[in-house]
Order: C-alpha cells, then sequence, then structure tokens
C-alpha cells in the first residue's frame, strides 16, 4: 500500500518533470510570446520569467511544506481509537509564527510583483504619445483584418489586408477599431494584444528589433472563423520597407497579356466586383479585402493559405469548404474564365 | 429546558424504561409529522431539504457528466490539425453549452445543493429556513437546464461563448433564438440561485441550535453563508446583463449599441461584475469542505479558525473588487487597471493565509490518508498552481500577452477543477456514508484519485504552454505550422485518462449504494453535529436538537449533553434562535409538502420561455404566476398533516434557560 | 431459504423500482414535450447552410402579368429555402446594405427606388417575382444583378425583403442592426397584406 503510494508519488514527480521539460523546451515560434522580437515581447517576457521563476518557487516550497505534513500519518485504521489531538500551545505557537511569516512572505512577493508590473505597464504606454513612427488604422472585419496605412501626405495613404509591413526599430503606432463585433489584434512575438471595440478607439503600438516575420491572430472570440482569423506582420531593414510601401501606394498594374485582360474582365463583370476593390480599376466595393496588390502577399484567407495559384483557385471557386461560415461566396466560373482571373489576381504585384 | 432538567422532572415520575418506551412513541410522532410525501406527487411536492438537495446533487451531476461530454468532444476535435470531426458551427455551440452548462448548471448549484443538504444537519435544525422557496429554487433551476439542453439538440445551442459579448451576441451578429436560450437560462439559474441564498442565509440566521452561536459556526456554515451574501449582490448584475442582452435582441432596444449611445463594453462590465465573484462563488463553499476534512482526518481541532473565518469574507469583499481583470485588452486608464491589479493580487493573500492554517493543521495531526483527504492534497497541488497562474493574470502587461490564450483555459480550470471539484469530489466521499448510510470503496477512490488528478494534470498543464506559444482560446481547429498538435494531443489524451476517473466514481457509487461497508453514525469519528444523527438522517433530521457547547459539538460534548426539549411534534415545529448568540427565541412552524412552488416554476417557465418568442407571454406568465402564488401564500402550511390544525397557536416565544444566556466576555 | 424480512425487502425494492420506472418516464415526458414544443419552431429556423446547393428559381419562369397565350398553366409558387432560416434573412439584411441596395431603396421606406416596407407590390410580392426583379433589373433604374450576385445570395436578400413588409414569420426575420435605426426592425414589423399595385409614374 505504502509502495504503492511512493510508486504512484515517483511516476507523477516524472510526469511533472516531463511537463517542466516541455514547458522550458520549444521557446522558437513564430507566434510565441517567449520568443520576443521586439522591445515590448521583451519586456513582458522578462516579466513572464521573473514570475514564473518566483512562482514556481513558492509552489515548491509549499509542496515541501505539505509533503514534510504527510510525516504525520497514522496508520491506525479506526478513526475512533485515534484520540483527538490536543495541540501543545507552545508548538501551536510556534506554527502561529509560521504561518504569519508566510503570509508576510505572500504580502511582501504580491507587492513586489505590483510594482514590477505596474513599471513594466508603464513602459508599454507611457511614450505612445512621442512615438512619431507609423502610423497604422486597423480594422477587424469578420474575419479578416483591414489595414490601412496613414500619412500626413494623402497620396502615401494605401489600403491592405491581412498583411503588415513594418520597418525593423521603428515603433509603430496602431490605432484599432472594430468594424462589425469585438476582434483582438495580438501579434505574440512583438507585444501584447488590444481588443478591437465597434464604437471605440483603442491604441498600441509595437516595434520589431530584428527582421522576421511574425504571426498574429484574433484574440477575442468573433464568430464562425475566429480560429483562421490571423495576419502576418512583416518587419524588414527600412530600405526594403520604403520599396515595399512606394509599390503599395501605386495603382494596380494594367493587364498586358490577353488572358490577363479577360481576366480583368470577368473581375468586372462577375461577383467579385460586388466586394472587393482594385486601385486603378472601377472595383471599389471595401466590403472584402482591397486586392490592389494581392499576388505580393504571402498568404489568403486571412493567412489561412499560402498564396499560390492553386489555392487561389480553391479560395475562389469553394471558399466555404474551406473556411465555412466566411463571407465570401461560392463562384460558379467557367473554366477558361477562371484561369484567365487567376492569371489577372497573380499579375497584381 | 434542557434534556437534563427534562431528565431529572421525569425520574420523579417514572423509570427508565417508561422513559425510553415515551421517547419512542415520540419518535413515531415525529416520523409521522415529518413523513415525506411518497409516489410521483412526492416527486413535485416534496419539500424536506435532504430530498430536493439530493434532487439538485444528482441533477447538477448529471449536467457535469453532459459538460463532461461536450469537453471530450472538443479534446477530439483539437487532437489533431485541420481536423474535421466537428464544423466550426457545432464546435462554437459545444464549447459555449460547456462552459455555461459547467459554470451555471453544475457549479453554482452543486454547490447550493451540498449547502442545502448539510447546513441544517450542521447547525442542527429540522429542516432549511423556506422549504417551499427551495423546492422552487430546484424546479426552475431543473428547467433552465432542460431549456438549454433541449435547445442544443435542436441545433439552437447559444454559440456565443459562455460570456456571450455583444456586439456579436447582438441582435445582428446572433440570428436565431440561440442566444435568446442562453439569456432566458441565465434567468432561471439566477432565481434558483438567489432563492438558495435566500434560503441558506435564512436557515443560518436564524435557526441554529441553541448555543452554536456566530463564533462556534462550522467553517462549511462560514463557507456557505459567505457565498451566498455574494450571489446575492452578484447575481442581480448578470441579471441586468442577461435582460438587457435579450431586450436588445427581442425589443430593440440600444443598451448595447454605440450607434445608439449604448456601449459594447458596458456588458462586459456588467458581466465580469458578476462573472468575477462568480469563481468565488464557486470557490469558496469548496473552501468549506475542506476545513472540515482537514480536521476529521487530521485529528484535531482547526488551526486558527478566526483567520479562516476572516479569510473567507475578506475573500468575498475582494472578490467584487477584481472584475476589470478580465477586461485589460479594452481601452481602459492605465491607473484604473493598477487599481484592479493591486486587488486581483491582493485577494491571493486571504487564499493564502487559509493554505497555510490548513498546511499548519496537518504539521500538528495525526493524519488518516483517506480519499477524502487525497483529495484535498491533490486541491493543494492543482489550486496553488492555478492560483500562482492567477497572480500573473492580475498583472496588466502580462495579461496582455496570455489573456484569452489557452494559459486562461489552463489557470481557469486550475482554480475551478483544483480548487472545486477535487474537494467536491472529496466531499462526496466524506458525506456520502451520511446519504445514504453506506460507505464508498476505498481502494476505488484512491484509484479514482489518481485517474482523476494525472488526467487532470496531463489535460490542462500542457495549456499553459499552448497560451505562451500564442494558441488562442475558443478556435475549433489549428494550422499544422503553429506547432500546437503535440500539446494538443497529450491534452486530448489527458481528457480521456480524466473522463475515466470520473467514470470510476460513477461506479464507486452505484456499488456502494448496493454493497458498500454499513457506515453507522459517525464513521470518520468527526466533529460536526451532522454525524450525531443516524445515517441516513431521519426526516425531522434530530430527535432531539442538540445544544451545542462548543467550536466542534460531538468532540467537545460532555456525556450529559443537554437537548432542546418542549417542540411539538404533532406539527412541523422548530426553534428559532437568534442571530449572534443563538438563543432560543421562538417556536415556529416550517411549512411542509406544497403542490404550489412546481405550479410557480411551471409559471415561471412559461413566462421566460415564451417570452422568447412573444412578449405576450410575460402578462400570460404574470397573470399565471399570481395566481399559482395566491395559492401558495394563502394554503395550509401543514399540508397534508391534519393532526397539526388542532392546536392553532403558531409561533410561541420562549424564554431561553439561564444557561443558554449569553456571558460576559 | 426466505424469511419475511427479504421477502418485504424484495417486495418494497420492486416497489421502489416501478416508482423510479415512473418518475423516469415522467421526466422522460417533460423533457420530450419541451422538444416538441422547439422541434415546432426551430426545425429549419437555425439552420446554417454554408455551401449553398443550386437555387430553385429561374427567373425566366416568372411572368409578369396574368395575361397567358393559350391556356395559363398551373403557376406554384416556389418556396425560397431562405424564408425559413435565421440565418440567411440576416445575411440578407447584411447585404441589402453591402451591396447598396438602400443606396435607392434607403432603408426600405424608398426615396429614389420604391419602398419596400410598405404593402405595395409593383412587380409581384412572392419570392420569384423578387428573385426576378433583382436578376433581370426593372424599367425606371432597377439594374440587373445578374452574374454579380450569386443565386444563394439573391435568395437570401429575397428573404429579406419580404420580412420587411412583415411577410416572414417572426422568429425568422431579422431583429434590429448595430447602427442607427431608422425604423422598427423587421422581427417587430406588423405583416401588411400584399397588394398589387403599378409602377409609380417615374
Amino acid at each position: 500500500m505504502i509502495q504503492a503510494i511512493t510508486t504512484k508519488r515517483r511516476i507523477l514527480g516524472c510526469l511533472f518533470a516531463l511537463c517542466a521539460m516541455l514547458c522550458l523546451s520549444s521557446c522558437g515560434g513564430i507566434q510565441n510570446s517567449i520568443n520576443p522580437a521586439g522591445p515590448q515581447a521583451d519586456s513582458l517576457s522578462r516579466l513572464w520569467w521573473l514570475m514564473f521563476v518566483v512562482c514556481t518557487i513558492v509552489f515548491v516550497t509549499v509542496m515541501i511544506a505539505l509533503l514534510l505534513a504527510l510525516r504525520q500519518r497514522t496508520r491506525e485504521p479506526q478513526f475512533a481509537s485515534t484520540p483527538i489531538l490536543e495541540p501543545q500551545p507552545q508548538q501551536e505557537r510556534r506554527r502561529r509564527n509560521a504561518v504569519i511569516s508566510a503570509v508576510t512572505i505572500t504580502i511582501i512577493i504580491m507587492f513586489f510583483f505590483l510594482i514590477v508590473s505596474f513599471s513594466a505597464g508603464r513602459s508599454l504606454t507611457a511614450d505612445l504619445a512621442h512615438k512619431s513612427g507609423l502610423s497604422i488604422e486597423l480594422t477587424g472585419h469578420q474575419w479578416w483584418w483591414e489595414v490601412r496605412y496613414q500619412d500626413v501626405d494623402a497620396s502615401n495613404i494605401f489600403t491592405t489586408a491581412n498583411e503588415i509591413h513594418i520597418p525593423v526599430g521603428v515603433p509603430v503606432t496602431f490605432t484599432l477599431k472594430g468594424g462589425d463585433v469585438i476582434h483582438s489584434f495580438w501579434v505574440p512575438n512583438l507585444a501584447g494584444k488590444k481588443d478591437l471595440i465597434p464604437g471605440k478607439i483603442n491604441t498600441i503600438w509595437l516595434q520589431a528589433d530584428k527582421p522576421g516575420v511574425y504571426r498574429g491572430q484574433c484574440a477575442e472570440y468573433c464568430g464562425l472563423q475566429h480560429a483562421q482569423m490571423a495576419l502576418w506582420v512583416v518587419a524588414e531593414p527600412q530600405d526594403q520597407f520604403n520599396a515595399w510601401r512606394q509599390n503599395q501606394t501605386q495603382t494596380s498594374l494594367t493587364p498586358t497579356t490577353d488572358s490577363q485582360k479577360h481576366g480583368q474582365q470577368v473581375f468586372l463583370t462577375s461577383t467579385c466586383v460586388m466586394c472587393h476593390s482594385i486601385n486603378g480599376t472601377p472595383a471599389g466595393s471595401n466590403i472584402g479585402p482591397n486586392l490592389t496588390h494581392v499576388a505580393s502577399r504571402n498568404t489568403i484567407a486571412a493567412a489561412t493559405l499560402a498564396n499560390t495559384r492553386d489555392h487561389l483557385a480553391q479560395w475562389i471557386k469553394d471558399s466555404q469548404s474551406i473556411k465555412p461560415g466566411n463571407k465570401m461566396p461560392q463562384n460558379n466560373l467557367g473554366d477558361s474564365d477562371l484561369q484567365s482571373l487567376l492569371d489577372y489576381l497573380q499579375s497584381l504585384k | 429546558m434542557s434534556y437534563k432538567e427534562a431528565q431529572k422532572i421525569q425520574k420523579t415520575t417514572i423509570d427508565d424504561q417508561e422513559l425510553a418506551a415515551a421517547m419512542e412513541r415520540e419518535r413515531k410522532e415525529l416520523e409521522r409529522t415529518w413523513a415525506r410525501p411518497s409516489g410521483v406527487t412526492g416527486w413535485f411536492i416534496d419539500t424536506d431539504h435532504k430530498s430536493v438537495a439530493k434532487r439538485y446533487i444528482v441533477t447538477a451531476f448529471v449536467f457535469f457528466i453532459f459538460g463532461g461530454i461536450e469537453a471530450a468532444l472538443m479534446r477530439l476535435q483539437l487532437a489533431r490539425p485541420n481536423n474535421h470531426f466537428l464544423s466550426p458551427d457545432q464546435y462554437n455551440q459545444i464549447f459555449t453549452v460547456h462552459g455555461t452548462t459547467m459554470m451555471f448548471l453544475f457549479a453554482v448549484p452543486m454547490m447550493t445543493a451540498m449547502g442545502i443538504y448539510l447546513v441544517p444537519l450542521m447547525i442542527g435544525a429540522r429542516d432549511v429556513a423556506f422549504p417551499r422557496l427551495n423546492l422552487y429554487g430546484y424546479f426552475v433551476y431543473l428547467i433552465g437546464g432542460i431549456l438549454l439542453y433541449t435547445g442544443f439538440l435542436l441545433n439552437t445551442g447559444p454559440d456565443a461563448g459562455w460570456f456571450a459579448y455583444v456586439p456579436l451576441a447582438g441582435p445582428s451578429y446572433s440570428p436565431g433564438k440561440r442566444v435568446d436560450i442562453w439569456a432566458q437560462m441565465i434567468t432561471f439559474t439566477e432565481i434558483s440561485a438567489l432563492v438558495g441564498a435566500v434560503v441558506i442565509i435564512g436557515s443560518v440566521f436564524k435557526m441554529r441550535a441553541p448555543g452554536m452561536s456566530i463564533n462556534r459556526l462550522p467553517l462549511f456554515v462560514w463557507a456557505q453563508v459567505v457565498t451566498s451574501f455574494m450571489i446575492i449582490f452578484a447575481m442581480p448584475a448578470v441579471m441586468l446583463a442577461s435582460s438587457f442582452l435579450a431586450s436588445d435582441r427581442l425589443i430593440d432596444t440600444h443598451f448595447f449599441n454605440p450607434a445608439e449611445g449604448g456601449d459594447a463594453i458596458l456588458y462586459q462590465h456588467l458581466f465580469w461584475f458578476f462573472g468575477h465573484p462568480e469563481v468565488y462563488i464557486i470557490f469558496i463553499p469548496a473552501l468549506g469542505f475542506i476545513s472540515p476534512i482537514v480536521i476529521a482526518f487530521s485529528r484535531r481541532k482547526i488551526f486558527g479558525y478566526l483567520a479562516l473565518v476572516l479569510s473567507l469574507i475578506s475573500t468575498g469583499f475582494i472578490g467584487f473588487g477584481l472584475w476589470v481583470h478580465h477586461m485589460f485588452a479594452t481601452p481602459i486608464p492605465q491607473m484604473g487597471q493598477s487599481f484592479f491589479t493591486a486587488a486581483s493580487m491582493m485577494i491571493s493573500i486571504p487564499s493564502g493565509v487559509q493554505i497555510f492554517c490548513w498546511i499548519a493543521t496537518l504539521w500538528g495531526g495525526k493524519l488518516h490518508i483517506k480519499t477524502p483527504l487525497l483529495f484535498v492534497l491533490g486541491f493543494f497541488a492543482i489550486f496553488i498552481i492555478g492560483g500562482l497562474t492567477g497572480v500573473m493574470l492580475a498583472s496588466v502587461p502580462l495579461d496582455l500577452q496570455i489573456h484569452d490564450t489557452f494559459f486562461v483555459v489552463a489557470h481557469l480550470h486550475y482554480v475551478l477543477i483544483g480548487g472545486s471539484v477535487f474537494p467536491l469530489f472529496g466531499a462526496f466521499y466524506y458525506w456520502f456514508p451520511k446519504w445514504t448510510g453506506r460507505m464508498l470503496s476505498e481502494r476505488v477512490g484512491h484509484w479514482n484519485f489518481w485517474l482523476m488528478f494525472v488526467g487532470f494534470n496531463l489535460v490542462f498543464f500542457p495549456m499553459h504552454q499552448l497560451g505562451l506559444n500564442g494558441m488562442p482560446r475558443r478556435v475549433y481547429t489549428y494550422l499544422p505550422e503553429t506547432g500546437w498538435a503535440t500539446l494538443n494531443l497529450i491534452a486530448s489524451i489527458g481528457a480521456f485518462i480524466l473522463a475515466a476517473g470520473v467514470l470510476v466514481f460513477i461506479i464507486n457509487v452505484f456499488w456502494a449504494r448496493r454493497a458498500g461497508e454499513v457506515a453507522g453514525d459517525n464513521p470518520w469519528a468527526a466533529d460536526g453535529l451532522e454525524w450525531s444523527t443516524t445515517s441516513p438522517p431521519p426526516n425531522y433530521n434530530f430527535h432531539n436538537i442538540p445544544v451545542v457547547q462548543g467550536r466542534y459539538p460531538l468532540w467537545q460534548a460532555t456525556p450529559d449533553a443537554p437537548v432542546v426539549r418542549g417542540l411539538s411534534t404533532t406539527k412541523r415545529e422548530t426553534l428559532v434562535t437568534s442571530v449572534l448568540d443563538s438563543q432560543p427565541e421562538l417556536k415556529f412552524d416550517i411549512p411542509g409538502p406544497s403542490p404550489w412552488p412546481f405550479c410557480v416554476a411551471l409559471a415561471t417557465a412559461v413566462t421566460f420561455i415564451a417570452g422568447i418568442f412573444t412578449p405576450w407571454a410575460f402578462l400570460v406568465g404574470a397573470i399565471l404566476a399570481g395566481i399559482a402564488l395566491t395559492c401558495w401564500f394563502f394554503g395550509d402550511p401543514n399540508y397534508e398533516n391534519r393532526t397539526a390544525r388542532e392546536t392553532g397557536e403558531r409561533s410561541q416565544p420562549v424564554s431561553p434557560p439561564r444557561e443558554l444566556q449569553p456571558k460576559e466576555v | 431459504m426466505f424469511s419475511e424480512n427479504s421477502h418485504a425487502k424484495a417486495q418494497s425494492r420492486k416497489r421502489n423500482w416501478a416508482i423510479k420506472n415512473i418518475f423516469a418516464s415522467l421526466r422522460l415526458c417533460v423533457s420530450l414535450s419541451f422538444c416538441f414544443v422547439f422541434l415546432f419552431a426551430s426545425c429549419k429556423r437555425e439552420q446554417r447552410q454554408f455551401s449553398q446547393p443550386p437555387s430553385t428559381f429561374k427567373s425566366y419562369d416568372v411572368t409578369m402579368s396574368d395575361i397567358h397565350p393559350g391556356a395559363a398553366g398551373l403557376q406554384q409558387p416556389i418556396q425560397n429555402p431562405s424564408e425559413q432560416r435565421a440565418y440567411d434573412t440576416s445575411e440578407g439584411k447584411r447585404l441589402f446594405t453591402q451591396y447598396n441596395c438602400s443606396g435607392c431603396h434607403f432603408n426600405g421606406g424608398g426615396g429614389i427606388g420604391p419602398a419596400l416596407m410598405d404593402e405595395k407590390w409593383i412587380y409581384g410580392d412572392e419570392p420569384q417575382n423578387i428573385y426576378s426583379t433583382i436578376v433581370e433589373g426593372r424599367p425606371n433604374g432597377m439594374p440587373s444583378f445578374r452574374q454579380k450576385i450569386p443565386d444563394a445570395q439573391i435568395q437570401e436578400i429575397v428573404a429579406y425583403v419580404r420580412s420587411m413588409s412583415g411577410q416572414l414569420r417572426k422568429d425568422v426575420a431579422p431583429t434590429r442592426n448595430d447602427s442607427m435605426n431608422a425604423r422598427r426592425s423587421e422581427e417587430r414589423t406588423e405583416r401588411k397584406p400584399p397588394q398589387q399595385t403599378t409602377a409609380p409614374p417615374f
């Protein structure tokens, strides 16, 4: 019986060790809050490790105290024959002192946490007003992200979707707006999350210190396709970013081949034009993502599919089997029309 | 008059044999007076607190199993990336119904039920304060549960999450009647929780046995009182939230429509002003289970009774000051956030005090490691992890990273399963002998504990890591390149081990009811008053209401302990005592079985269920409820108890005997 | 070897079983009756069909007048499945705004185009009439949305248009929107018996 319990305890110990190992390993990842790539996420991750270590020590200490208490176990099978203990006052005083000091330590730890977290919080928000880098307006829709780059020069304002390019080392301010229901903008490698709430304006800033791509995802339950409402943040050196930005502000490329021309015709005469816009063409609806430079993006369908020809074709024909419930209808295009449309869309660099 | 005095008087006239015969006659009379109606009608009219509580417990456990099945389905869906086992529509309904079931149909009613069963036995009362109201509460709860599950089975399960944030749950984005069913089900559980709270507060304050002054109140009863007060203050907030939501959806009001001056954040404030205390409403009764178990199995008085009571009360107060930590990602000024961070961290202090006191008790005791204590030890291991992750979530900046991720899923299950369900199972093992007269098997109990403990940690520990790795909660699937597959698979395997643990428990219960060891009155040689009566207790709970001589009534009872004499045996009479000192004040008739609570519950059901479809329901329902309530109030309080009518007098004042007068401190 | 005691016990167990069975069946009855109440109301209402089957409408089947060359065929009104589903009517409401139907019809009160929330129908009130109005367009300004809106979405819009004058079941019609509300929600609109009228003189 006793042996059984010790074996069980040993198994349990192994299990905890395994869990701890899992916890400490796998710190890489493109969507990982403890793999920071910017000052915000960095200070948060340091805060996390601090709290993790302190809490682990607390947990282990309490568990040791509890296990030591188990030494008091009796093998007496009968309850009634174990006399009711009358605790000795001296021992009780010792215990009282122990409890009081434990509570004091708890209070001290809590104050420590409070101060640490308050100062970390201040560093995240305090200088928001002074950040004069890039300013982006982000609107959450069911189930994609509308990204609007702001600029004092109106000709530099442009709209894209689901992929945010930012220059490395520059603070980027986000103005968060809710388009329909509440969403939450979260790129764990760069910063914490903030909600996009209809009727309210929320702000957050973030900064990437090293180039790379970081995945973000909607973190507030927003309906059927909440699971597949993701986005990419591409952090790149300033000159690359400028080139990208320069390209994005242009209107779409005019189709060159016959097939592309036919594709544009298909786009403008079919369902597509009801929701999507392509700058430089009559298509100007704001219901779905802006497709002016769709071919320059790495993914489609809110970072669900890689932007390949096959995926694009599947998505256009039958998006409902990929993301059931999303707002893009099924389309009944003939094969040649579809191929031309794909040619056209893929030309929109 | 004390038992001793009674004996003294009787000794002058009759001998022992005659006394025994008189007692037996009295017992038979009590048996007849407090008889429970049987048969099918009995099911609708029986107001005995034990049978109502038993029904509550069984119903809540059935919902627990339903919720568990839903959890298993979700774990199957998430076991591998891009799984097509459930559609997003099904998954969203399932996780919403899972959360709603566990919070509203399992946890709160189960805790209320334990209180309704045990509180009168622990305070030495014959029944609860308002037995008919109590019965009404059960039926309302049952109807609410049936409503939710009927909807769910007919593809009308709510799908906006268990806290149903607007605008997603509002009229524009949740068409159909799904969320309406959720909102009305909330109304039903609100009513039943409020009713339960009133019943418990009434019983504890006015119906304690003489001598059980407020400083001798068992810790379980303290926990129930604190919980009941929390319910009374928290439930109105969710009543506002769900009624505003329902009226936005059904009659075009604009409480939450920002375009017409409403506010979507208002809903979150209202909901979490209830929602966070709700966590403590579930958790504090569980703390109440732990104290008696620790006392009984360490064979000593509790360490730091006063500290424990004050901790419970302060938890109840602070619990109302930290709702905003669910909303740190919304635009809230930093100063405001810091206040709620501080409050959220502060609440870990009373929790810490309690844990330290229990550990100190264990240190100074002689431990019998039986299944109930095993579950309490499991509570320590799991709950402390949950509490510490709670501290992390209280920190605003860190919360912004882990809020609404699987880290939160892990945290809330560590707190609610570790903090509530483990003590609850401990309590099942501890009080099962009292309820049925038979012991649950120890061997099977150990299996039960270890399966649940290992399974639980296997499901939920990896979720911390998943959350940090960026997995948001409430996603019906995920892409393989996110790297979440392995941990999710481990969690899914763990879910089935946990389920096996619960299954073992169910088997144990069915086995023990037929073949378990016969328990006797007090199998654990414990201290509480509930162990002084037979197992299972008679309908009238105690032949003679005991007089309490200390904080640990059975351990401190002298051999010639006094009892209360002079209560009528031919009508349902009980003693009303004062709030603080528990001095006898009145003799009072408790109402007996009645068909009207069920009728009022039906009228309530008509009002709120039909109200989903037409506003006329409120008119019809009001008339029906009016009729039923009139009959309830003017009906015979001693339904089915003809002999009671002969004595017309009611509510006689009593003068407390001298030894019960409060002494100078 | 049966003692009296065990016999009595067996009997009481039997009785208990009977009582339990009665309880069980009673509870079953209660829940079943609840089920049926809901079943009537919700068999189709809550369906959310994302992959739409091909449309049941063909706009060229629809005639505008009662005059037929030759013998009049029996015209069966065509069911619009979207009118049974709350999700579809709410989608129709969304599309009505997003596809800018409100640009001419405003919120149903009419302005540039005719009112949709009154009882007057120029080109018929049956779903297939509205369907062909959207697909074919009408004189005096209604454009043709042929190939611009997929059939499934037209069905949703048709269901919504009919809900504006209260032609749909109350529990299917959409409730208020999350923006400025210019009128009573469709769910609370009283049904107006449709009347045929001629095109307004503009």
